[in-house]
């Protein structure tokens, strides 16, 4: 289980994050909406040790993260897929992928794993990442991640700017990897693409989490009311 | 000597030239391709290296001896500056652009006159290993002078193959496209960095210690290796091996040829009217990505 208590981050002097109390938990999917600037993305960073942690602490399982220097985190077992999926552009598919499996030491079988979830990445193995299209490319992103069998996911937009049969794909990954335990953190602004498999959705505003709620049963009001939508 | 021999003699020199050219601009590619950091201290690295293997060689018994010793600790001794020197100073200045080039002057400065302090003004000749003569139609060739091109040659293979097949050039590649990204696949950022300016600077005292009993071992001889390397860099394309290689060989060549025709000034004069034409009409270089 990851629990975020009273982290308090930014980027050197700028402070983003306030006070943010967040809980992942095994087998469910924490989806953390926001509008634009509300400190999305700067939550799965601070996760990640990427940014200035002023105060609070990140633990998984109990144990702090937020000591840890950035490059340490992911050993631990968390994954990552960045917006707009960062992926290593020159290099290739295959290349992607060794580097995810280099970071927790873990072998063919696990590629093996994660090209059967993504037969179309098998045909691409020796093409450059850079070159695959939008929808091949967050297939990677999520792949690479996979490659660390996390038990944690920080999936950021991952279907932002696909097509419809893209999101399905995406969608079916995220439920499949539920039922398997990961705990999920999602951030998302698409209502229609958190419903069906959120469990939970914290609610984020100017560096805040201001309110989170069972997905399961909820109406439109709370997503009027933070995200204008 | 005819004509033939004579530019068959100016080839020879210019592949020499180019060879070395190539190890230190190599260093300096890598430098900047994976770190972003331009390496004004380029030059006095490849000076200490060549200095450190006439002082290397003194403490030898033998001529092969002192320069089998020099070509292993002079670059292992500069990588090894060079690595500190990334802990203590670049990595302080978080790899800002503009300040890791006003620290990297300072630095050549340092380096500079500390080795002028330590090893004195003179130039120091440094034996060769070998004393081979090879014989071609019209004139006699230092075997010495194709043993650097082999040498270089086996090294840059090396780099190449270290770059595209093992798991540390994987590590860099990645670092160089999205060091934050690379952070979050368990990359130590920081060590790559270390790792990649103690590297280029190795390699720049490599190719020193190998043009050391061709030329001498001088406290400013860090000039010209500096400004070729930028030229080299600059018209391959910034961060590019394979147009770095290319580079260097034209621009190697070029200068071997011209300098034994005409007075050395003009090789100068061309290659950097060459970086100035490539930086008109193609900023990135020859093979550099258009960012």
């Amino acid at each position: 289980m990851l629990q975020i208590e009273g982290l308090t981050a930014g980027y050197g002097a700028v402070t983003v994050l306030r006070e943010v109390n967040l809980i992942a938990e095994p087998g469910r999917v924490t989806c953390v909406m926001g509008r634009n600037g509300a400190g999305k993305t700067t939550l799965l960073r601070s996760i990640m040790g990427q940014t200035t942690r002023l105060s609070g602490g990140i633990f998984l399982n109990r144990t702090p993260l937020h000591n840890l220097p950035a490059h340490e985190v992911p050993g631990h077992g968390i994954g990552y897929v960045p917006q707009g999926r960062r992926l290593f552009g020159p290099l290739t598919v295959a290349e992607n992928l060794q580097i995810g499996l280099m970071t927790r030491s873990k072998s063919a079988a696990t590629l093996e794993r994660v090209l059967t979830l993504f037969p179309r990445l098998r045909e691409r193995l020796n093409q450059q990442a850079g070159t695959l299209s939008g929808g091949e490319q967050q297939m990677l992103a999520l792949a690479r991640a996979l490659c660390l069998e996390p038990s944690v996911l920080l999936l950021d937009e991952p279907t932002e700017g696909l097509q419809p049969s893209m999101i399905q794909l995406i969608r079916d990954s995220v439920t499949s990897l539920k039922a398997e335990g990961v705990a999920i953190i999602l951030v998302e602004q698409r209502v229609e693409a958190v419903l069906s498999i959120a469990d939970t959705i914290a609610f984020m505003a100017q560096g805040q989490i201001v309110e989170t709620l069972p997905a399961q049963g909820i109406g439109p009001e709370p997503f009027q009311r933070h995200i204008g939508i | 000597m005819g004509t033939g021999s004579l530019l068959m003699l100016a080839t020879l020199e210019g592949t020499v030239m180019a060879a070395v050219l190539a190890l230190a601009a190599v260093g300096l590619s890598l430098t900047f391709g994976v770190m972003r950091v331009v390496n004004v201290a380029h030059g006095e690295f490849f000076m200490l290296g060549a200095v450190l293997a006439w002082a290397v060689a003194q403490a030898m018994p033998s001529a092969p001896l002192g320069f089998v010793a020099a070509l292993l600790i002079a670059p292992a001794l500069v990588g090894a500056l060079a690595w500190v020197t990334d802990t203590a100073l670049l990595k302080r200045l978080n790899y800002n652009p503009d300040s890791t080039i006003v620290a990297t002057i300072g630095l050549s400065y340092l380096i500079q006159q500390g080795a002028l302090s330590f090893f004195g003004p003179d130039a120091r000749a440094v034996a060769a290993p070998f004393t081979l003569r090879l014989q071609f139609p019209g004139f006699g060739y230092s075997g010495y002078k194709l043993f650097v091109v082999a040498a270089a040659l086996l090294v840059l293979l090396a780099v190449w193959w270290g770059l595209t097949r093992s798991r540390a050039g994987l590590v860099m590649r990645a670092t160089q496209v999205d060091r934050n990204t690379a952070r979050a696949f368990g990359i130590n950022v920081d060590r790559v960095y270390a790792g990649t300016f103690a590297l280029g600077a190795a390699l720049a005292a490599l190719a020193a210690v190998l043009l050391a009993p061709i030329s001498q071992a001088h406290y400013l001889m860090g000039h010209d290796p500096l400004l070729l390397s930028f030229i080299v860099v600059i018209i391959g394309g910034l961060g590019s091996l394979r147009g770095t290689l290319l580079a260097a060989l034209v621009i190697g060549l070029a200068d071997g040829i011209l300098s034994m025709l005409y007075p050395p000034t003009l090789a100068k004069i061309l290659a950097t009217l060459a970086v100035a034409m490539v930086l008109v009409f193609r900023p990135q270089g020859l093979f550099g990505d258009r960012t």
